[in-house]
């Protein structure tokens, strides 16, 4: 989608802000937000650059960096943490090869910590885009991304 | 053995959640329909005698809050209600439920209360994360529209509503009520000072009422069924019903509605099953990582708000996280303190220093063993410190799990 037509599905309101980032990042091919992203959506909404990077850095959902088509958010809350996490981590290193905050570097993945996902009944669990995987084993998450990488390779 | 209790989440699998037309065949709308033809006046006194309480953690009395928005002076004319659906507290997930399975009677709530405190405008703050809730509620805000609950001119009365989403975008601290305010102003979440709360100045500085999700759910049934119903269920202090949300090591975790005052034993032994491979019971931690480690001499005291203070815990949230013999407690205060560290925004001094602060001392209480004891105390030292100074509830809470630490397994830290 084109970035003003984004832009003018909202009125030209400071309270808009989040969910103008979130639409701009969502229709990013690599789920940032760029400069100039920031300075089109500080004049649409007549406030300053400073303002609106101030806020972008401020929450965790919103990236300044090119990320993986996928963005993996992996949830580490206590009760995630205690069912454990970490065969998780490992089964993501093993598959793709990269830890928290890395990008793989044919720009398909990237993978996140995030705060409680409100799975606990589920745990543990991750996101990936906007979708959640629960009970994650070894298994499931190779699936999951196998997946992935099989219907970006037929496309 | 108990049986649930429902009312908040009285109407979940009775129809389908994206289905508006489902939902009015199975009664949906009818409190509505009730409120529009009350004097608001009466309705804001009929949840007040209704007693309910907060359901987001505080437990601050529904119908006082909706009295004062209702009182006060809005320069502009405007009145807001918002829906606090940014759920982050570890180990809670019962808005989700709602807002994905019952959509229409959080609207319901909503619609009622603003009607009651005069809002013209509406607001839900849902949290980036939650893509299934934020999906159905736009479902639900269009179909209501359309079936003329929400816009102008409600059921031919002379009553407006309009709703709308509003995203979080990963901050567990604009869960806390001005912080959100901040944010849904298009801001860094940054908390603001109290007073004034936001019944006097709220959002843009008007006159807001801000409820949670399962606060704003329960409206829709006291209006229906009288207030002398409502009272029946629950505890005096604390009437009608709470979900809890069990986790961890049970062998049915999941969401519970019960009355209140239902004990923790109830709760694991009977709705959750009891402990995983036939283990033994522990530890639970109530409320989230704002909340209170428990042991077992807490298991048969019933859970409300006021029963469980007696006890050095909370009710919070109703997160139920248990563990069971053989996790360690000490790891489990490590995770919850590196959270509040993460989630500190960092504006006021005592929570930007201390939550880190924490974390350092866990970390050598780790290397060094022998100091253990020693370090524990000067745990309690500095969350009292934060509690006393901090500006918001963030940098109050890491006091609720240290403190409760040490009264309940100070032998096992």
């Amino acid at each position: 989608m084109d970035k003003d037509e984004i832009l003018n599905r909202f009125e030209p309101q400071q309270d808009n802000l989040l969910n103008i980032l979130h639409e701009l990042q969502n229709n990013n091919p690599n789920n940032f937000l760029p400069t100039e992203d920031l300075k089109l959506v500080a004049k649409y909404l007549n406030t300053s650059y400073s303002a609106v990077y101030g806020v972008v850095k401020y929450y965790t959902m919103f990236s300044l960096k090119p990320r993986g088509k996928y963005v993996i958010r992996l949830c580490k809350s206590p009760v995630c943490h205690m069912i454990d996490t970490n065969i998780v981590l490992q089964e993501i290193k093993n598959n793709i090869d990269i830890g928290l905050g890395e990008t793989t570097n044919d720009l398909l993945f990237s993978v996140e910590s995030s705060e409680c996902l409100g799975r606990c009944a589920e745990a543990p669990v991750m996101m990936v885009n906007e979708k959640i995987h629960k009970e994650l084993d070894s298994i499931k998450i190779s699936n999951v991304l196998d997946s992935i990488k099989l219907n970006e390779q037929n496309k | 053995m108990p049986i649930e209790k429902r009312i908040a989440l009285k109407n979940i699998g009775k129809y389908k959640s994206s289905s508006i037309d489902e939902y009015l065949k199975i009664g949906g709308y009818k409190s509505v329909k009730i409120a529009l033809k009350t004097v608001p006046h009466n309705i804001i006194n009929t949840i007040i005698d209704s007693k309910l309480r907060g359901r987001g953690g505080a437990g601050f009395p529904t119908g006082l809050k909706e009295k004062y928005t209702k009182e006060a002076d809005s320069s502009s004319g405007h009145k807001y209600i918002i829906c606090n659906a940014d759920e982050g507290e570890p180990g809670t997930f019962k808005d989700r439920i709602i807002m994905e399975k019952d959509p229409h009677v959080l609207l319901e709530g909503m619609i009622i209360a603003a009607y009651a405190i005069g809002a013209t405008k509406g607001y839900i703050y849902i949290r980036g994360e939650y893509t299934d809730s934020i999906h159905m509620l736009r479902t639900a805000i269009t179909q209501a529209k359309n079936k003329g609950f929400l816009g102008k001119n409600i059921l031919n009365t002379k009553f407006n509503l309009e709703i709308k989403i509003k995203l979080g975008a990963g901050s567990y601290l604009c869960g806390e009520e001005l912080t959100l305010l901040e944010s849904l102003e298009g801001k860094r979440g940054y908390p603001r000072i109290k007073p004034p709360f936001p019944a006097e100045k709220g959002l843009f500085g008007e006159p807001t009422l801000v409820n949670n999700v399962e606060t704003f759910s329960h409206i829709p049934y006291i209006i229906e069924h009288g207030t002398e119903n409502y009272k029946l269920i629950g505890t005096e202090d604390s009437p009608g019903t709470k979900i809890f949300t069990i986790s961890g090591d049970v062998n049915k975790p999941g969401y519970y509605e019960t009355a209140m005052g239902a004990t923790l034993r109830e709760l694991i032994y009977d709705f959750a099953g009891g402990i995983k491979n036939n283990g033994k019971f522990k530890a639970a931690i109530l409320g989230g990582a704002a909340g209170t480690f428990v042991d077992k001499s807490v298991l048969d005291t019933p859970m409300a708000f006021d029963t469980l203070k007696e006890k050095g815990a909370v009710l919070g949230s109703g997160a139920i996280m248990v563990m069971s013999e053989d996790r360690p407690i000490f790891d489990m205060l490590l995770s919850i303190l590196e959270f509040f560290k993460h989630e500190s925004c960092g504006k006021c001094v005592p929570c930007r220093i201390g939550t880190s602060q924490l974390v350092l001392l866990m970390e050598n209480a780790k290397k060094d063993s022998s100091n253990k004891k020693k370090i524990l105390n000067q745990l309690l030292f500095e969350a009292e410190y934060m509690a006393k100074t901090s500006l918001c509830p963030l940098g109050q809470s890491p006091i609720l799990p240290i403190k409760s630490l040490k009264q309940y397994f100070e032998n096992q830290f």
